[in-house]
């Protein structure tokens, strides 16, 4: 594309990016604000982290969460790396459509849809739901997120990488951990940040498949916000917009020194 | 294009490199009781319903260089892959040392290969990537660096050691990659058109670095190539490939000089074709001739024959353009002869190829060195002209 | 690779998915067929592999589409269907027309400064649905930021009734989905050959007309891509309607929640989400067709 400064580029991305960033901006600001009412300004004040920290419900969920983000991203990097092998490494066998089709279709289905499907499955298998049937379910969608990941990248591997250590005595398996994995290492990485912040995130499918004692942040948010409008939900959404906006960042770093040292070429 | 030069700067060539006693020549293919090092018996490699090749049978010898030539989908990196293990053939045998090493994989054969794509682990260091193969045999540490150490220096890469793949330049890869093929010291070193990523200057020069390391190793080599050049400049023999079978497998020399047939002459170098039957066998001067008829043309032409041709057969007279010479006159004592006008001159420097439109509008090509300045030039468009070559000048080919 | 390491690299996720992806549905389809009852779990027949042929043929017989039925007789569930399908429909087109104009915008800036934009783009993607959700109620109440502002310059006397309302779902939907469109018609603008648009000016295009007959020809299978990627979603969606829309708003997903927590009618739910499902399945499959084919010319 030509590269040229114009008017309409310019209002383009000033009014894109106001639209991406205005809500959030507005949204961080006010959990300063030291009036109950989130609309209204009056001074600067961070008594809602404070009483945030004293929120044990609230913390409980926070590190079930994190229990259950960990865990399922975690199964869904290894599951998802698999599936990506089979999608683009293994030529035809029998099913591949059916294969490949259940890899597709969760990315884009209603969460409604799955969460209602999972549930009426462990109940019909007489599985008690909690953190475990969570976990399940995260790991269900967050391997298809990660295999689409690490499969785009495996397309651009070069085969004759895996030929050359099997010529120069590798077996297979150790072809594999000596010379794939460690060149496709980013994408897994990148597979397991996104089933890692896709559970973190998710709502809906928790509500339907997770039982007594498991109670996941969104879950939590939801029900204070429906309550209404509070500024310590908006402390709790800085909290994590921060983490998020670090590691991010941190990311980024870690990606352009790699590129500075001149990052894979395969 | 400076074929001839080559192939007669190539007499005698690394064909004839000293390999027992200082008077023998090197061509075990000519000797009865010399083993072959690999020896592919009736190969055939079918992919769904495309045959890559189709009933190879080859045998290669120790300390050769070997190339597969053939334009690109004739089965030569198929016949390559089959070797190192990465395709098992659908029919035929592939021995070894006169072992059968079907049932081999990839990882426990004594050959090593060099890549198209030099596949150098970008995650290694160029020193991590020549002792990958040597860590996963049973050598001590000690050893390993020691061949490491050698194998660097063997290409020249010792103050690179720890560099990556990508802070490398092309010539450098290449480097590596050879390097870290030949760590393993294999009893046979394939190569993958090791020079296709490089530009016209560094492929020259590689060569030559390739024949070295060859010579020094005493290494079996066999390159897959779809350059002609290249192949003739580097290889002990060729075998030229063809819709996956072996057209001719001879030296550079034979092969230019001999083809069996049309495919071959046209393949290799550039070639006049001349359809027409074949005549009677004759002798002049202690060798034998074949004689060639053009239809409506009343002159007999004479030339070699590769393989015997019976008379009255369909055939061709396949003529170098460099072997034909261009005169105003028609030479009084010249075996083949015709007449035409010059229809175009394409001059390249040292040469002029001088495109001659014959009475029946065919088109032949004559080179000839330019020996003086192009002003002085004797023959210009539209001149009439005679072009004439000796019998040993030219091919009748059956095939 | 070895026969049996393949089999395995197959299997594993091979039946990880049909266990917790495909098997499920069934069951879904089977529970749709049932009725409700008050009973642990609240639908009948229940099926008792002790019982054995028999006990199976009761249980087949006592399936029925009367929980279809149901949903074809009570208009709330059509007129759910088709708001979900004019919410998704509406919301598609406007963050298609938010989302392209930002992606030619970032492809053409700078080669160097393009990863920076895209990553902004992404950024908010990583933070949580829900609080980018909640972000906006905070501004779209009606003694929220937006009202205060416009009450403040003057533009309006009373507040404007936007929560609560489809147009606040439209927000919500555009906002969330944003990313998802930008990112495949960005993809697409970025390969573009810039000389293309030259070319078509040297041949006599104007630059508007050259927009119309080039650029967006180009980008099709992007906003393809994109447009999938938010239609498909935003059908099911329930946060945003649950959130912005209010009672007042009827969607799939909604309704679907509210029979199964509210209602505890499993089968009904079953069947709404059949219905969604089958509906769903020809953008899904051809959506899935299109990256197939994308991958196959990539390799």
């Amino acid at each position: 594309m030509n590269t040229r400064f114009t008017w309409f580029n310019a209002t383009a991305l000033a009014f894109g990016f106001s639209f991406l960033y205005l809500p959030i901006l507005l949204l961080v600001i006010y959990s300063f604000n030291a009036s109950k009412l989130v609309t209204v300004w009056a001074g600067f004040s961070t008594k809602w982290y404070g009483e945030l920290l004293h929120n044990q419900a609230m913390l409980d969920a926070a590190w079930v969460t994190l229990r259950v983000a960990f865990l399922s991203a975690t199964l869904s990097a290894l599951l998802g790396t698999m599936a990506a092998y089979v999608l683009v490494r293994i030529g035809r066998f029998r099913g591949r459509s059916l294969f490949s089709g259940m890899i597709y279709s969760p990315l884009v289905m209603p969460d409604v849809i799955i969460g209602l499907s999972l549930l009426l499955l462990f109940i019909a298998l007489g599985v008690p739901r909690g953190m475990m049937t969570v976990v399940l379910a995260h790991t269900t969608i967050g391997m298809c997120y990660a295999a689409v990941v690490v499969s785009s990248r495996l397309v651009s591997f070069d085969n004759s990488l895996e030929e050359a250590a099997l010529d120069l005595g590798c077996s297979p398996l150790d072809a594999f951990f000596s010379v794939t994995l460690p060149i496709i290492a980013p994408s897994v990485v990148a597979g397991w940040l996104l089933a890692f912040t896709l559970s973190m995130d998710d709502l809906v499918i928790a509500s339907f498949t997770t039982g007594p004692g498991a109670t996941t942040l969104p879950i939590k948010i939801y029900s204070a916000i429906r309550l209404g409008v509070s500024p310590e939900i908006n402390a709790l959404s800085t909290i994590l917009i921060a983490i998020v906006a670090v590691g991010v960042i941190a990311a980024t770093l870690m990606q352009s020194r790699v590129t500075a040292r001149g990052g894979d070429q395969g | 294009m400076n074929q001839q030069a080559q192939v007669s700067d190539r007499q005698p060539g690394p064909a004839a490199r000293p390999s027992g006693g200082p008077t023998k020549v090197f061509a075990p293919w000519t000797e009865a009781d010399a083993k072959p090092l690999v020896e592919f018996v009736d190969v055939r490699k079918v992919f769904g319903d495309f045959t890559a090749v189709n009933g190879v049978s080859l045998k290669i010898y120790p300390r050769e260089f070997f190339a597969l030539l053939g334009p690109s989908g004739c089965g030569k990196t198929t016949l390559l892959r089959m070797l190192a293990g990465f395709e098992t053939p659908t029919s035929g045998k592939i021995l070894l040392d006169g072992q059968d090493i079907s049932g081999i994989p990839a990882n426990r054969r004594p050959i090593n290969m060099m890549f198209q794509s030099y596949a150098l682990f970008p995650h290694l260091s160029v020193a991590a990537n020549i002792a990958f193969g040597l860590k996963r045999s049973a050598l001590p540490r000690q050893e390993i660096a020691g061949r490491t150490e050698e194998m660097l220096q063997l290409v020249q890469m010792t103050q690179f050691a720890h560099r990556k793949p990508h802070q490398l330049s092309g010539g450098q890869r290449q480097r590596v990659a050879l390097a870290r093929a030949l760590a393993k010291n294999p009893k046979l070193l394939l190569l993958d058109e090791p020079l296709g990523a490089l530009d016209a200057k560094l492929r020259e020069q590689t060569q030559f670095e390739l024949m070295n390391i060859q010579e020094k190793l005493g290494t079996t080599f066999v390159i897959v190539t779809h350059d002609q050049e290249e192949a003739m400049t580097v290889s002990s023999r060729i075998g030229l490939m063809s819709h996956g079978s072996l057209a001719q497998v001879a030296t550079p020399p034979q092969i230019y000089e001999n083809p069996v047939s049309r495919f071959v002459a046209d393949f290799i170098g550039d070639v006049n074709i001349i359809e027409g039957k074949s005549g009677g066998v004759i002798a002049r001067d202690g060798e034998e001739f074949v004689e060639f008829h053009r239809p409506g043309d009343e002159s007999v032409f004479v030339a070699r024959a590769s393989e015997p041709v019976a008379p009255q057969t369909d055939c061709c007279l396949a003529v170098r353009p460099e072997k034909i010479a261009v005169t105003r006159e028609k030479p009084a004592d010249a075996a083949n002869a015709l007449t035409g006008h010059v229809h175009d001159i394409a001059y390249v420097g040292n040469l002029s190829t001088y495109h001659v439109r014959l009475a029946d509008g065919s088109i032949v090509k004559a080179q000839e060195a330019n020996r003086r300045r192009i002003a002085n030039r004797e023959i210009t468009w539209e001149d009439e002209v005679w072009l004439s070559w000796t019998p040993g000048a030219g091919v009748v080919l059956a095939r | 690779m070895n026969r049996f390491r393949r089999t395995l690299l197959i299997a594993v996720p091979y039946l990880w998915l049909l266990l917790f992806f495909l098997a499920p549905f069934i069951i879904v389809v089977k529970i749709s067929l049932s009725d409700t009852a008050i009973a642990q779990p609240p639908y009948v027949p229940v099926f008792d592999p002790a019982l054995g042929w028999a006990g199976l043929k009761d249980f087949l017989s006592a399936l029925d589409l009367e929980s279809y039925v149901w949903l074809t007789q009570d208009s709330l569930y059509i007129n759910a269907f088709l708001e979900s399908l004019k919410i998704a429909l509406i919301s598609t087109s406007l963050c298609l027309l938010v989302a392209f104009p930002l992606a030619l915008g970032i492809a053409r800036t700078s080669p160097k400064r393009r990863p920076v934009l895209l990553m902004m783009v992404i950024l908010p993607f990583w933070t949580s649905f829900l609080i980018r959700v909640y972000a906006w109620i905070g501004i779209l109440r009606s003694e929220g930021f937006l009202n205060q502002f416009l009450q403040w310059t003057g533009v309006i006397s009373e507040p404007l009734a936007i929560i609560n309302t489809p147009v606040a779902v439209y927000v919500g939907i555009v906002y969330s989905y944003l990313p998802f469109m930008v990112l495949p018609i960005y993809a697409t603008l970025e390969k573009m050959d810039g000389s293309l648009l030259e070319a078509a000016i040297d041949l006599g295009c104007s630059r508007t007309s050259a927009f119309w007959r080039i650029t967006l020809p180009l980008a099709a299978p992007g906003i393809i891509a994109g447009c999938f990627l938010v239609f498909i979603p935003a059908m099911g969606e329930f946060v945003i309607p649950d959130l912005l829309g209010g009672t007042g708003t009827l969607m799939m997903g909604k309704t679907l929640w509210s029979e199964f927590f509210s209602n505890r009618d499993w089968p009904v739910a079953s069947a709404v989400a059949i219905v969604l499902l089958l509906f769903l399945v020809v953008p899904i499959v051809a959506f899935q067709r299109m990256l197939e084919r994308q991958q196959e010319a990539a390799r």
